[in-house]
């Protein structure tokens, strides 16, 4: 079959690799239908994540056919339709009895290693390194999915695919990252990122709730498309942040703060961006966190932090004296997404459309320029879905 | 196999470890490691006791056959894929709380051990403890059981551990294509790719129920 691997920082290739099969009794094979590049890809394809092997098949944003399942998937039979959710999780462990299902106890066989870099192990996550379990991904002909008993959403109806893959990973975590802010009545959020989290995230706010999304970027293309999820958009590279928040918020800052960013934020001083560069080069400093830093100064007193934006191991700078003083609180985590694929669905159901995150359409075979393209923020690239066969 | 980024990988984790980890190795050659169950105390406890479950979680053994009188043969894969056999006894046996064992015959193969079940606070389930002793090197005793456990005793005894959870919780192991055989210390930093491969695929088993 064909899949998309990782070859060595900035590149990826589609090559012939084996179909996957049944490893376990829980497991089940999908021919997946419709795959999608995810900005956390990018911290791959970057070289920033540890534990990457050269031939490791990428993708977390995955839905298909089921093709073939284990004797223990009795909820699962061939011919359905299915959304996979991108944290891998057991459901029996107490993380997921208490749906912290990104938290599973029991789904990453090389949580040795984990341990070993972050104290303790969270889910394996497919196709997201080794550290994390060493799971091929989705952006493949086919997928093993384990504990498909637990994870996978049946898509019964005739919804196209566009509208309910990204139940699989972005539209939870942007929806995630609003929920963490414990939106009340008259709450300004804040949202650091206008890729396709952001705006999730931005169109979250809302739908909970806040009086206010301001959304904060520095493409204009994906402002615009946060402006059309209904937030406020502030250009970065035209406008002080800080002051500008201030502003909206008549001096008291936004009650809650959600940075989409992560690892490898761009900031337009540069000296600054130059610090965090040279040491995440040097592997100094694994993450270049400016949006963090500016979501922490930016948060009213008493504020949330909210976290979605991916981190992978160190940060310096963190302004630990504001956020003591201030009494912030912060909020994170990898999305539990099997949470929230049910209601999400039937949000869906009722007429929320997600796809409108959508740019472009491409055939796996287009990866490797998928890739590139949306790195470089060409064609005014927002979210590409790959088409496998 | 090691590639650039695993090395990397690898110096990291020992640097942490270093930092992070401590083993807990006596000199007399004991080791501890302990796990949480999310399963009643006595399912744990019932499992463990009948002593042919344990290769399905212990990495290094192959099979563990019970003799009436609390007798058991063990055979175990060594070093250099060696078949090493000895037998064991049980030396103290309480129901849902210990199970103690000893190694008897050869000097090679000499150890001891226990395993304590107590209930996890608030109903988190089953708090498992495993404690090893064997003398190396200065005394031969327990030579080939410290061979067994490698450089990292500690974490291939948590590995089990690990495998013993997770059969308890979801009744298998957990595998990628990256490691096959479920959690195992060495395979963490020998990785295969994460890609199907041909020699890891088992005889597909369709849905009959
Ligand atoms: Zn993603
Ligand atoms: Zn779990």
């Amino acid at each position: 079959m064909k899949a998309n691997c990782w070859m060595g920082r900035n590149k990826v290739e589609v090559l012939d690799v084996p179909e996957p099969g049944i490893l376990n009794p829980r497991d089940a094979v999908v021919r997946v239908t419709s795959t999608a590049i995810c900005g956390s890809d990018l911290h791959l394809y970057d070289g920033y994540i540890p534990t990457m092997r050269k031939g490791d098949v990428l993708g977390h944003e995955f839905m298909g056919e089921v093709v073939e399942v284990g004797p223990g998937v009795a909820n699962l039979r061939p011919g359905d339709r299915v959304v996979v959710p991108f944290p891998i999780a057991c459901g029996a462990c107490l993380a997921c009895e208490h749906g912290m299902y990104s938290l599973c106890e029991n789904s990453n066989p090389n949580a040795g290693l984990a341990e070993k870099m972050m104290g303790h192990s969270p889910a394996g996550i497919f196709g997201y390194s080794h550290m994390l379990g060493g799971y091929p991904g989705g952006q493949a002909q086919y997928a093993r999915v384990p504990f498909a008993d637990i994870g996978p959403i049946k898509i019964d109806d005739d919804l196209p695919d566009e509208k309910v893959l990204f139940l699989s990973d972005i539209l939870p975590t942007g929806w995630m990252g609003a929920e963490m802010c414990d939106i009340k009545p008259g709450d300004v959020i804040a949202v650091w990122g206008a890729g396709p989290v952001g705006q999730f995230a931005a169109a979250a706010a809302l739908q909970l709730g806040a009086e206010q999304v301001v959304s904060i970027d520095r493409f204009p293309y994906r402002l615009e498309i946060a402006g059309r999820a209904g937030a406020l958009t502030l250009n970065y590279e035209e406008v002080d942040v800080l002051d500008a928040l201030r502003d909206i918020t008549a001096g008291r800052g936004p009650d809650a703060c959600i940075d989409a960013v992560g690892m490898e934020a761009h900031y337009p001083v540069a000296a600054v961006q130059a610090y965090d560069r040279a040491k995440q080069a040097a592997r100094l400093e694994t993450d270049r966190p400016h949006a963090l830093r500016e979501a922490i100064m930016a948060c009213r007193n008493g504020g949330i932090v909210s976290v979605i934006g991916v981190y992978g191991g160190f940060v310096d700078k963190f302004p630990m004296g504001s956020f003591m003083n201030r009494s912030l609180t912060m909020r994170t985590g990898q999305c539990h997404v099997q949470r929230y694929m049910k209601p999400l669905l039937d949000r869906i159901r009722e007429g929320f459309d997600p796809s409108f995150v959508i740019t472009h359409h491409m055939r796996l075979e287009d990866a490797p320029r998928a890739f590139e393209m949306f790195k470089n923020k060409e064609h005014y690239c927002n979210k590409v879905v790959l088409s496998p066969w | 196999m090691s590639t650039t980024i695993n090395r990397q990988a690898h110096r990291l984790a020992e640097a942490l470890e270093r930092g992070l980890h401590v083993v807990r190795f006596t000199p007399s050659g004991g080791l501890h490691a302990a796990i949480t169950v999310n399963r009643p105390r006595h399912e744990v406890y019932r499992f463990w006791r009948d002593l042919e479950n344990l290769p399905r979680f212990m990495a290094h053994v192959e099979s563990v056959v019970t003799v009436p009188g609390g007798g058991s043969h063990w055979r175990v894969r060594g070093p250099a894929n060696r078949i090493i056999e000895w037998d064991a006894e049980i030396t103290r046996d309480r129901e849902d709380e210990l199970i103690s064992w000893r190694s008897l015959g050869g000097a090679a193969t000499r150890h001891r051990g226990s395993v304590r079940f107590t209930d996890a606070p608030g109903g988190r389930g089953t708090e498992v403890r495993v404690e090893m002793e064997y003398r190396t090197p200065g005394g031969r005793a327990g030579l080939v059981v410290a061979r067994l456990f490698g450089e990292h005793p500690e974490q291939q005894v948590r590995d089990d551990l690990r495998r013993f959870k997770q059969v308890m919780e979801t009744g298998e192991v957990a595998r990628s294509a990256g490691s096959p055989e479920g959690p195992r210390a060495w395979r963490q930093f020998f990785q295969h790719k994460a890609q199907p491969a041909e020699h890891a695929r088992r005889p597909a088993q369709h849905a009959s129920r």
